[in-house]
């Protein structure tokens, strides 16, 4: 067993986890509540990643099109504060349930296609999201959008809402983090890694590819859509711009620069989603895309399994140096 | 450690505002001190709309020009802070708070887009900040009941589809209407400002409405129906790009109806050169600035400052583009509603006086037109001038319309 | 009935802009089986080099066929610079990279060009040739494009390089074992994808005027007329680009429910349906998977 400073990996591992936690959970009270609002759009993202990563990162199909299920999860919770004054929190399991079911119903004939096609197919997805959504006015609010109420915090806690949002998402965010960890650890998650692996092995060892695959979509869509849900309910707004295609693409980058297949890639591609374009604007008002673009050139020079495979890179190198 | 800061700062600024209770003449909110005023805006800097990104850039010129030439407004340099926002409403809501909370701006001014604004409107309200001459069209900024910290800027698109509409009705009462609009807020806006204003007649005059997508390449399709539905008069509510292609697709495949063309596009240089001043003979439109690639605004002193200005304080922007005249003239507007505040700048004052504006003119408006606002009005700029291009240049007829 | 021929004839010229497009993306997927997201904005970007050196008074055709060169090189420097450092990244670190220089394309063009829209001349005569409801540009576009069509097919199919490239993009490693600089292959690709985006760039500038964002949605359209007609396939990735263009405009039209609002949704929806059917696309070769 390698031993860094006296601590095994695992160790290591569980005090980094302990320290995070601890730092998510303080954070809000050293904090101003801009900045717990920032953070709070971080969880979000980060959820919402996690779920592509389940598609992407596990079982190794692409999609450029997650802000579309971002999208209906949003529209779901909204609709429902909004039209039939439910509370925010029963929204998150309904967004959850819609999400799975379209996510499901997508992947099935999803299936047929591989690679760059499902990129593409999902992509389209992706950009007909907005027209649809203007096209269901009557629902979705058409162009104007559907403005919400920010909740307040419940039992009369000492929180600003920014602060309570900020621990209802954390909350759910670490449900939603534990229950994928158990997936992916469980017998299902091995057969999901295999499909990416091996997929004609995995095909003649008996695994139900088509089934695992769509099953897969579906849950990731899950992830998203419930991120979505929160985000309408922090954001207090939703409108067919809020999802345009560049929020799938910005899914995509966060989850390929944060490190697919890795549950912190998560967290560290919510960072770079929020706080990576406001450092390009404070470089440059000019052209910020195009300092964006060069932090993403630099991300992938540097870290071309994302930030997440580099630092487990790092850590085996000390852990080598340690043991020679 | 911010959020203490932020509370003991706010100490301050009481302890300040109330040792200063007699001494009236120091009275200032957030983002105000002896020299300096902070105002924020959110404006796309990336992103598909980033074309409107220059109306603040050069707004902020403007403010340079003012701080270099005049040392700023009574004494005190104005700070502009812009920040992007991609046109994206969950990135607004983002940086509108740390405008506010982190920036602490005494106010927000020329925040671009409608949905954009949609989705902090109601955030400025509850925190009664200053929400100043935004940057859209949509006619519900001017709701003092429901968004008291809340003005608009230009004339509504409702105001102007009116317009149009009132002059069908007087002079092409047999008119058959095609619509082409932008499947958005702002097509809609529109569209819906026309019905009202043909009220009973519109569904006898109207005969076709077709959409297009910002993604679309090109509305030759569009076009194509609208010919073939008959149409007689043609109602053009698209964006520079589709503008000009809608000109000269109509005029190329014969199609010669009597054309409204709505004001976002009403360039010179952006839309009627590109789409070929021929073919745009004989078009109505109506504005309310002078466009500086119109030929007969050349020697006009207003235009000609504006060209300098332009050259001097922003030679990274397009003279010809007509935002920049659009952000250099309302930014004006704010310089004015400052100078009145005196040393009385607390975000109270401010609106006050934003919404006591009388006649205030504007030399690169169109002759006649002025901004007046007041406690019920919202709405800073409401007259509109028809224009007709004669192949030339736009000749301006008839009255001025709409209210003060 | 008149209105049916118009709306086929004006999808069939739009659909020239979508089969320029779509012949660059299959060029640029011979060379590394794969699309780049980029490629749209390169042409834009190459489109505006051509209206500068027209601006300082250089002739169309000299400022065409400079433009071209400068294309060419600059899409080679790009793969060489840019894309080759990431050849052993995993794929999706590649297509993070395209996103990067769409991004930065995209802006820079902006910041450099301003976003007000700008006429760009067409060689072709202003005068319509044709009838009025196809400029005598539009069949000029389809012209270019049935051009650069047959000389990929023969550069393809008869070329030895065309042939090396083919090999190269196929089968890296035996591709190595025979003599072919693959690495070089790859940035040959890109350099003739470039330059074939900006005879599409401004093949569609003097239709759609200009500006920053102009092959952003021309490019999804693009992407859509390769695929349908099949990525391996320059003949399908025309032809592809034909169907998207007349598909849309006869569902925008007369399909009343879906209108031009969902026109391109209802594209989509078609094109991810031949798929499933077909997933070669209709005229591509299906791919073999080897265990």
């Amino acid at each position: 067993m390698i031993r860094i400073a006296g601590l095994t990996r695992r160790q290591w591992a569980a005090l980094a986890l302990v320290l995070g936690l601890a730092v998510a959970f303080l954070l809000p009270m050293v904090v101003t509540d801009y900045r717990s609002f920032q953070f709070t759009l971080v969880i979000i993202y980060a959820i919402a990643l996690m779920g592509l990563n389940l598609l992407t990162g596990y079982n190794g199909q692409i999609s450029i099109g997650h802000g579309a299920f971002y999208a209906i999860g949003a529209y779901t919770a909204a609709i429902m504060m909004d039209r039939w004054e439910i509370a925010y929190y029963w929204t998150l399991p309904a967004a959850g349930v819609v999400c799975l079911v379209s996510g499901f119903l997508f992947g099935l004939p999803a299936l047929r296609l591989e690679g760059l096609y499902l990129a593409l197919a999902t992509f389209a997805l992706a950009v007909a999201t907005p027209q649809i959504l203007k096209y269901f006015d009557s629902w979705t609010g058409g162009v104007q959008g559907i403005v919400l109420f920010k909740p307040d915090p419940p039992f009369g806690l000492p929180l600003s809402q920014d602060q309570w949002l900020y621990y209802f998402s954390l909350a759910i965010a670490l449900v939603m983090f534990w229950a994928a960890w158990n997936l992916i650890h469980s017998r299902i998650g091995r057969a999901i890694v295999a499909i990416r692996d091996h997929p004609i092995a995995a095909q003649t060892m008996g695994i139900n590819a088509p089934l695992y695959k769509s099953m897969t979509f579906g849950v990731s869509a899950l992830y998203t859509g419930v991120a979505g849900a929160l985000g309408a309910i922090v954001v207090q707004f939703v409108a067919p711009d809020s999802f345009s295609v560049f929020l799938s693409i910005s899914f995509l980058v966060g989850a390929v620069v944060g490190g697919l297949a890795s549950f912190t890639g998560a967290i560290y591609g919510g960072l770079f989603v929020v706080f990576i374009p406001n450092i390009s604007e404070e470089i440059s008002q000019a052209a910020p895309w195009a300092i964006y673009g060069a932090f993403l050139l630099v991300f992938m020079y540097v870290m071309p399994s994302g930030i997440a495979g580099f630092l487990r890179r790092i850590g085996a190198w000390i852990a080598r140096r340690n043991a020679s | 450690m911010m959020r203490m800061i932020g509370r003991h700062s706010a100490a301050i600024f009481v302890a300040a505002a109330l040792s200063a209770g007699s001494a009236a003449a120091a009275n200032y909110g957030p983002g105000v001190t002896d020299t300096e005023i902070k105002l924020g805006s959110t404006n796309p800097f990336s992103g598909p709309a980033s074309a409107y990104g220059t109306i603040a850039k050069a707004a902020s010129a403007y403010f340079d020009k003012v701080n270099a030439e005049q040392g700023g407004v009574n004494g005190r340099k104005i700070d502009f802070i812009m920040r992007d926002d991609g046109y994206s409403p969950p990135k607004t809501v983002e940086q509108a708070r740390k405008l506010v909370e982190q920036d602490q701006v005494l106010a927000m001014f020329q925040n671009l887009g409608t949905p954009t604004n949609t989705a902090i409107v109601k955030y400025l309200n509850a925190k009664k900040v200053p929400h100043l001459f935004v940057a859209t069209g949509a006619s519900k900024w001017d709701q003092p009941d429901k968004y008291p910290w809340t003005t608009g800027w230009q004339p509504s698109y409702q105001t102007e589809a009116k317009v149009y509409a009132k002059y069908i009705l007087e002079n092409l009462p047999n008119a058959k209407i095609g619509i082409l609009y932008q499947n958005d807020d702002y097509g809609k806006d529109y569209l819906e400002g026309f019905h009202e204003g043909l009220g009973d007649k519109a569904k006898d005059l109207i005969v076709a409405e077709v959409s297009y997508e910002v993604t679309d390449p090109t509305v030759d399709s569009q076009i194509i129906s609208l010919k073939d539905s008959g149409a007689d008069v043609f109602f053009n509510v698209t964006t520079p790009k589709f503008a000009a292609q809608a000109i000269r697709k109509a005029y190329d495949i014969g199609w010669h109806p009597t054309q409204f063309l709505n004001n976002v596009s009403t360039s010179k240089a952006a839309v009627i050169d590109p789409a070929g001043v021929e073919k745009a003979k004989g078009i109505i439109s109506s504005y309310y600035l002078k466009d500086p690639t119109d030929p007969q605004w050349n020697d006009d002193p207003a235009v000609q400052a504006y060209r300098e200005f332009m050259a001097q304080y922003y030679p990274d922007g397009d003279p010809a583009d007509l935002f920049n005249i659009y952000g250099y003239a309302v930014a004006q507007l704010m310089v004015e509603v400052i100078r009145k505040c005196g040393d009385d700048l607390t975000r109270e004052n401010l609106m006050k006086q934003a919404l006591s504006v009388d006649h205030f003119e504007i030399a690169t408006l169109l002759p006649g037109i002025s901004v007046t606002t007041g406690p019920d009005d919202h709405a800073a700029l409401e007259q509109l001038q028809l224009q007709q291009f004669d192949g030339k240049e736009w000749v301006l007829f008839g009255d001025i319309v709409g209210t003060e | 009935m008149e209105l049916v021929l118009q709306q086929v004839l004006s999808g069939l010229a739009t659909g020239g802009i979508y089969a320029s497009v779509a012949l660059a993306v299959v060029m640029i997927y011979q060379a590394i089986e794969h699309f780049n997201f980029a490629q749209g904005e390169m042409a834009m970007f190459s489109t505006y080099v051509a209206w500068s050196l027209i601006q300082i008074g250089m002739p169309y055709w000299v400022a065409f066929g400079l433009t071209l060169v400068i294309s060419f090189i600059g899409g080679v420097l790009i793969e060489r610079i840019v894309l080759r450092p990431l050849h052993r990244a995993p794929i999706l670190s590649q297509i993070i990279a395209f996103i990067a220089l769409f991004v930065i394309f995209n802006s820079v063009a902006g910041w450099i060009f301003t976003y007000t829209i700008k006429p760009f001349p067409s060689p072709f005569p202003e005068e319509p040739i044709f009838g009025t409801f196809i400029s005598t540009h539009q069949v000029g576009v389809i012209g270019v494009t049935l051009v650069m069509l047959g000389i990929l097919f023969v550069f393809f199919n008869f070329s030895r390089i065309g042939l090396a490239m083919r090999a190269a993009a196929q089968n890296p490693e035996s591709s190595r074992l025979v003599g072919i600089p693959v690495g070089w292959m790859t940035a040959l690709g890109w350099g003739l994808a470039s330059a074939i985006g900006a005879v599409a760039g401004m093949m569609v500038a003097p239709i759609v005027f200009l500006e920053p964002n102009m092959m952003v949605g021309i490019l999804l359209y693009g992407f859509a007329g390769a695929l349908l007609g099949g990525v391996t396939s320059p003949t399908g990735a025309v032809v592809g680009g034909f169907l998207v263009g007349v598909i849309e405009n006869l569902v925008g039209t007369f399909v009343p429910f879906i209108g031009t609002e969902l026109k391109l949704t209802v594209a989509l929806v078609i094109i991810v349906g031949v798929l499933t059917i077909k997933p070669s696309g209709l005229f591509g070769r299906p791919v073999v998977t080897r265990v």
